[in-house]
């Protein structure tokens, strides 16, 4: 077996999950930008352009409304903020990573593929960049293929597939748990789950994600004495 | 909005995206070393946005009304249950979401 056969083989049943839920929310999109009166060209090229799920629902609605491209930037700067906590915990797994490799794992680094990349456990006989690297590609084709075919047929898809979108909460509940059951304390899991239920429950479900981040950030600058007295021990 | 206006909005929404990926490979590249402060948030931030990731995608559950979000805390408990069983991804999230989807096209 080749080392790319390998890699693909050992990233597939990671990127399964994030299947049934990108083809049933890339569908959805898909569908919304066709009944909203766009060409399949629209979700093909935004899917594989923009490639920020939630992101390109908001941009239906930022090309219905009135021409506004600043709006559109800080908008999407502010939706898509989280990326940067995603691409500060990846500067180490990606520092040997070789151009041009590097760039569109950076470029493709949505919340699933993070979540992946940063804590799949890898076969030493495959090659980590090359895993990060298929586990990307992956999970943007079930995107853009999903998004084009529902900007395609439209609004003729009729399948009784409510709460598959589920598989991604699932997912990233997993997730969670691994990596609970596998660090050594418990105090970053538990601070973001108390800080973003508080940020939830103050600013509602629009607009918690900013606030969340900023008091997590606040919280692991403050503990960061006994996080680390604690890995040290460790 | 024309073609050209189309363009420019769709064309900002990759700009920002891009941004948001990049920003931190910008500020601290490979070529020269990381603030400690900065390798500590690496470390010290999977954790919490895991967290945060769990609490986003279900942020749009609404306790007060409709369903209670009685089915997404079910088929949390069982997707935790499994997992905790038999530590395997894949069949944990299929069967928490094969719950949860029994729950909301036959029960509520």
């Amino acid at each position: 077996m080749s080392k790319q056969t390998r890699a693909l083989k050992a990233a597939f049943p990671y990127t399964l999950p994030i299947f049934a839920g990108f083809w049933f929310l890339g569908l959805t999109y898909g569908v919304l930008m066709n009944v909203s009166g766009f060409s399949f060209i629209y979700p093909l090229l935004m899917s594989m352009l923009i490639y920020a799920g939630s992101m390109e629902f908001i941009a239906v609605d930022l090309l219905l409304s009135p021409f506004n491209p600043l709006q559109a930037l800080l908008m999407t700067l502010m939706v898509n903020a989280r990326h940067m906590f995603y691409g500060l915990s990846m500067l180490g797994p990606l520092k040997d990573i070789k151009q041009p490799k590097k760039t569109y794992l950076i470029f493709g680094m949505c919340d699933e593929t993070f979540s992946i990349n940063y804590s799949a456990e890898i076969p030493g006989d495959v090659d980590r960049g090359d895993f990060m690297f298929w586990v990307t590609l992956l999970n943007q084709l079930y995107w853009v293929s999903g998004a084009t075919l529902g900007g395609i047929f439209g609004s003729f898809i009729t399948f009784n597939t409510e709460g598959l979108d589920f598989a991604m909460t699932a997912m990233f509940i997993v997730i969670f748990l691994d990596n609970f059951l596998k660090e050594e304390d418990h105090t970053s899991s538990f601070t973001g789950l108390l800080l973003a239920v508080l940020a939830l429950l103050i600013f509602g479900p629009d607009g918690f994600i900013i606030p969340a981040m900023l008091l997590i950030l606040a919280a692991l600058t403050l503990l960061r004495g006994r996080i680390e007295s604690k890995e040290v021990a460790a | 909005m024309s073609l050209t206006q189309q363009v420019i909005t769709i064309a900002m929404v990759v700009l920002g995206t891009v941004l948001t990926r990049f920003i931190p490979f910008i500020l601290f590249p490979a070529s020269r070393p990381v603030p400690k402060f900065i390798t500590y948030l690496g470390k010290a931030l999977p954790g919490a946005v895991f967290a945060l990731l769990v609490v986003y995608s279900l942020r749009s559950v609404d306790v007060l009304s409709g369903s209670h979000g009685i089915p997404e805390l079910l088929a949390t408990v069982v997707t935790v249950a499994l997992h905790l069983w038999k530590r395997q991804m894949l069949f944990s999230i299929a069967g928490g979401t094969v719950c949860y989807m029994l729950l909301v096209q036959l029960v509520f």
